[in-house]
């Protein structure tokens, strides 16, 4: 119907718009002069005449809007608008920054959240079919994921039937020489088949081939992206290039694409295959595999965990001595990586989800307020004949300009927070945690800030839009709307000001329980004095010195240069550090005692004999272990208070005798001391039974090294490092670090303190913004009440009962907040409850606190206003309508 | 106004085409003509003829063009296109359909009282 002529016409108008008035203009003049001249010659003097013709004629204004919008483009109105809106924002510029710095903070705040949330939960990991990945592992009573045994692992992938392939990697170090450096390296030892099962091809070189993995195969590597381009120069030619692992030749066949993560061994930088089986390897009842496999097509992760159930259970029967009580997990490989994080990031998002919704009613109230100055100017236009379609149209595209200025500064205040909290995690989690690379400004994330800034635009738009009943234009136009639209104003901002304080509360509660967690966190009782302690991780790598006998001439060395260096109060030795990992187990039987072929797992560390006392543990009874529980004298043990409990409760466990599965003789150990717990595994793990072996007795090329300053032990690192890489060129020396730095960068700690900053962030601004939203409320209320209160204190009202009625107004307000955000606050924190220590989702200290705390600002807030109140002149205030 | 005749909406397009088929006029000429024409019981509220008449122009079913009237005003005269002209066969057959449907209708229902 409408033709090319018909478009090229309105073309043609958009060109001549200003003719295109005039010409309108002067032919409806020319109609209203006919009709005057008509009604004169009909006898009506001209005053009656131009007041009937323009009766007769209509809204004039009207008719050319509406002639205007027949020829025009929609855009047009839309740019109408547009310049109508930025007119209004720039003549109340006070107004437009404030409503787009909230907005920039929540948009910006959520924005970033989400961009953790993207990269850790929502983007797929970076494999073939990620979904068909499965972390694969056993499981014992006291693990409920616990590492493969290498023979297990082989009969595990001959007897399965629901997996495509199953591969096992492992962590491991190397000491890498290139020219005259040594220095120690990550690097992960992996099945022949594990990045085929992962769908990564090397992008330069090749895979490694079937059988490539077996004991004596060739030494042959594959490299990381970052390690080829810093280590090898990125030359193409490196690959066939032979670098030396712990005096090893490894020859490079290839490369991994630059954008590989694997994420459990995150900072490896050679990848070899297993080859050698360590000692470990070579037993059935030693667990140090982690398992990775592709789901046959059809087959759901439950089916391929009963199937290796099945398996494990067939294995207990086959060799109960080692496997008994030994299951198999089975989870989505997704699951095992970031499932930690799920939570965490989980709580962030919701919590600037909330700060979000504040900022976004924060706006509104704002633009209640303003809209409450605007209703003449609405008013005026309704009656010179602006629909209620095209008022509400304003609204919208006011409401546009400011969610569009919002959520730019928002995506970039979020670009900026991104690059701020990926910085802030120490080396040792960003490395783990291989998600972080792929925080950015991704399309998700743009998709998300788009629907978030929708979201608030319709919010923005519709408040006003309702608040002005734009029906009722007679009304706002004579004075007499001002008091319905002032109780009208006072209701809707009221329940905005209690939604805010609400989710304050909420906000509040949420990071006064994490906080607590934090604090208990960080003064859990780790058993060592963790001031004046450095700490640093130490390997023999080459394999000619690593006889025991080597390795205890090893230790000798290290204790007498180490002591000797100034500032130095004593020093130990451990195969591992303290606050690490709930690992090294073995399994003890207590001669005497009923057994029935239980796994009793306790932890298993060997130390020198001056450690505890360089730790600062307590002996509790007995002696510590002595330079004398040599090779000679292997059996004395100590014990941690919570074995001594658990397994000779009531008991003097000092001389009581512990044993192997079978009681073997040659495992017998007697128990000479029991000391203080100390935190083994991380922090917020209970204390498990731990014993504690003399390591001079069965030495080991891995051992990590403590040492007691005088004075600061930061500044003491690197002269550390340096001594110790002067005793020996084969040492490997790394991963120096404070002892409490271990403690307060341990996972654990670096998740709660993320959590209890931000979340606290969070309430912070929460608190700021709801109790100027109140303060607003009560502001107004007063200003409207003005008159009342002149009226109350004239008939002779005290001051302070008009203190009394403002604060009653207002600390209504801010109980119902407090109660309706007391009880969300309760359900809000049981989600959340596995982030919460030593705390109750309940506690009422923190929840008391933290309403106490809200309920004070929110007293000030409206204490301020109440003031104002109660020094109104009641003479003036009468007079002022 | 209450006395006035509310048009049927979409008639007053019709009423314009057909009282220019007569001869080109202005707007207040055609206004003048509806109302005479349908002697007095037709009165168009006369400032909506002007954005019909736009909506008019740019279908390309009329032409205006600025010319003098007899008392020596400048004044914008529209004529009736050929496609103006087609397209008042169109509305008037519709027109006629629709008043005959509720002719039908209304007989129907006094056949049944």
């Amino acid at each position: 119907m409408k033709g090319p002529g018909y478009w090229w016409r309105k073309v043609k108008l958009l060109f001549g718009r200003e003719t295109f008035a005039g010409e309108l203009d002067e032919e409806m003049a020319f109609h209203r002069e006919q009709m005057e001249k008509e009604l004169v010659n009909g006898g009506m003097t001209p005053e009656e005449a131009r007041v009937a013709a323009t009766r007769q004629f209509g809204n004039a204004t009207r008719m050319r809007e509406q002639s205007h919008e027949a020829v025009s483009f929609r855009a047009e109105t839309v740019a109408q608008d547009l310049r109508y809106a930025m007119r209004q924002l720039r003549k109340n510029p006070g107004f437009a920054v404030t409503a787009t710095l909230m907005l920039a903070l929540g948009i910006g705040a959520s924005t970033a959240i989400f961009g953790f949330v993207d990269a850790a939960l929502i983007q797929p990991l970076p494999y073939a079919q990620p979904n068909r990945l499965v972390d694969v592992d056993e499981s014992a009573p006291a693990f409920p994921r616990s590492n493969l045994s290498y023979e297990d692992y082989q009969d595990w992938k001959r007897m399965n039937t629901t997996l495509e392939s199953l591969e096992v990697y492992t962590g491991t170090g190397y000491l890498l020489r290139m020219g005259s450096v040594s220095e120690p390296v990550p690097a992960a030892r992996v099945s022949d088949g594990f990045f085929h099962t992962l769908g990564v091809e090397p992008m330069l070189g090749r895979d490694f081939r079937p059988g490539e993995d077996k004991p004596g195969g060739a030494k042959i590597a594959i490299v990381s992206y970052g390690t080829w381009m810093t280590r090898l120069g990125g030359r193409r030619d490196a690959i066939g290039e032979v670098v030396s692992l712990s005096g090893d030749p490894f020859t490079i066949v290839g490369v991994l694409p630059r954008d590989f993560a694997f994420a459990p061994r995150g900072g490896a930088e050679f990848w070899v295959p297993l080859l050698d089986q360590s000692s470990c390897e070579q037993r059935r009842s030693c667990h140090n595999l982690d398992g990775v496999a592709r789901l046959r097509d059809g087959v759901s992760v439950e089916q391929a965990e009963a199937d290796l159930k099945k398996v494990a259970a067939q294995l207990a029967i086959q060799y109960p001595l080692s496997n008994t009580g030994q299951g198999a997990n089975v989870q989505p490989l997704s699951e095992f990586i970031v499932g930690k994080v799920r939570p965490i990031l989980l709580t962030l998002l919701a919590g600037a989800g909330l700060l979000l919704i504040i900022a976004c009613v924060n706006v509104s109230s704002l633009l209640l307020v303003r809209s409450e100055s605007r209703r003449r100017e609405i008013a005026v236009r309704g009656a010179l004949g602006a629909t209620p379609a095209r008022l509400l149209r304003q609204f919208v595209t006011e409401a546009l300009l400011l969610a569009v200025a919002g959520c730019g500064a928002g995506v970039l205040a979020a670009a900026g927070m991104m690059a701020l909290l990926g910085s802030v995690f120490p080396q040792p989690i960003a490395q783990q945690a291989t998600f972080l690379t792929k925080v950015g400004l991704h399309w998700h994330v743009w998709i998300f800030a788009g629907a978030v800034a929708l979201m608030a635009m319709a919010l923005m738009a519709l408040t006003p839009a309702l608040r002005l009943a734009i029906r009722d234009i007679h009304g706002a136009l004579s004075e007499g709307g001002r008091t319905a639209a002032g109780r009208f104003w006072k209701r809707m901002g009221a329940n905005l000001v209690v939604v805010e304080l609400t989710i304050a509360m909420v906000l509040l509660a949420g990071a006064g329980l994490l906080g607590k967690s934090l604090y208990h966190l960080l003064h859990v009782d780790v058993g060592l004095d963790a001031r004046h302690l450095a700490t640093v991780n130490l390997m023999m790598t080459d394999p000619a010195q690593q006889k025991p006998e080597q390795l205890n001439a090893l230790y000798r060395e290290i204790d007498t240069r180490v002591s000797s260096l100034p500032g130095v109060e004593s020093l130990g030795l451990t195969s591992s550090l303290p606050v690490q990992c709930f690992c090294n187990t073995d399994w003890i039987r207590i001669p005497g005692k009923p057994f029935h072929g239980e796994h009793n797992d306790v932890m298993e560390r060997d130390i020198s004999a001056d450690y505890m006392r360089a730790l600062g543990a307590k002996l509790v009874e007995g002696r510590m272990i002595a330079p004398t529980d040599d090779a000679n004298h292997p059996s004395a043990i100590v014990i941690n208070e919570t074995l001594a409990r658990k397994y000779f409760p009531g008991e003097d466990a000092v001389g009581k005798m512990v044993g192997d599965i079978k009681l073997s003789p040659k495992s017998m150990r007697q128990v000479v001391g029991v000391v203080a717990d100390v935190r083994e595994a991380a922090l917020d793990n209970d204390p498990a039974p731990t014993e504690y072996f003399s390591i001079v007795a069965g030495p080991d090329s891995f051992f990590s090294l403590v040492v007691r300053t005088r004075g600061d032990e930061k500044a003491f690192l690197p002269e550390l490092v340096k001594t110790l890489r002067a005793i020996n060129p084969s040492l490997g020396v790394y991963g120096e670090i404070t002892m409490q730095q271990q403690i307060d960068q341990s996972p654990t700690a670096v998740m709660h303190q993320l959590a209890a900053y931000l979340v606290g962030g969070f309430a912070v601004l929460a608190l700021v913004l709801g109790v100027v939203g109140l303060y607003g409320v009560v502001a107004y209320s007063v200003s409207q009440r003005t008159r009342e209160i002149g009226v109350r204190m004239a008939l002779g009202a005290q001051r302070s009962a008009v203190h009394r009625l403002i604060l009653r107004e207002a600390g209504l307000l801010t109980a119902i907040g407090i109660a309706v955000g007391l009880g969300l606050a309760v359900g809000a924190s049981m989600l959340m409850k596995s982030l919460l220590f030593g705390v109750q989702a309940w506690d009422v200290s923190t929840l008391g606190g933290v309403a106490a705390t809200l309920g004070g600002f929110a007293l000030l807030a409206s204490f301020i206003p109440a003031r104002r109140a109660a020094r109104v002149n009641p003479v003036e205030a009468l007079r002022s309508e | 106004m209450a006395d006035k005749a509310e048009l049927m909406p979409g008639t007053l397009d019709l009423l314009i085409l057909k009282t220019l088929k007569r001869a080109p006029l202005h707007g207040y000429g055609i206004a003048q003509s509806i109302q005479r024409v349908s002697e007095e019981v037709l009165r168009v509220e006369e400032g909506s003829l002007y954005p019909a008449l736009q909506r008019l122009l740019l279908q390309g079913w009329v032409k205006a063009e600025w010319k003098m009237t007899e008392t020596n005003r400048r004044a914008r005269f529209y004529t009736l296109t050929a496609a103006g002209r087609k397209q008042l066969g169109v509305e008037v057959s519709k027109f006629e359909q629709m008043v005959e449907a509720i002719g039908r209708v209304l007989r129907d229902a006094e056949e049944a009282g």
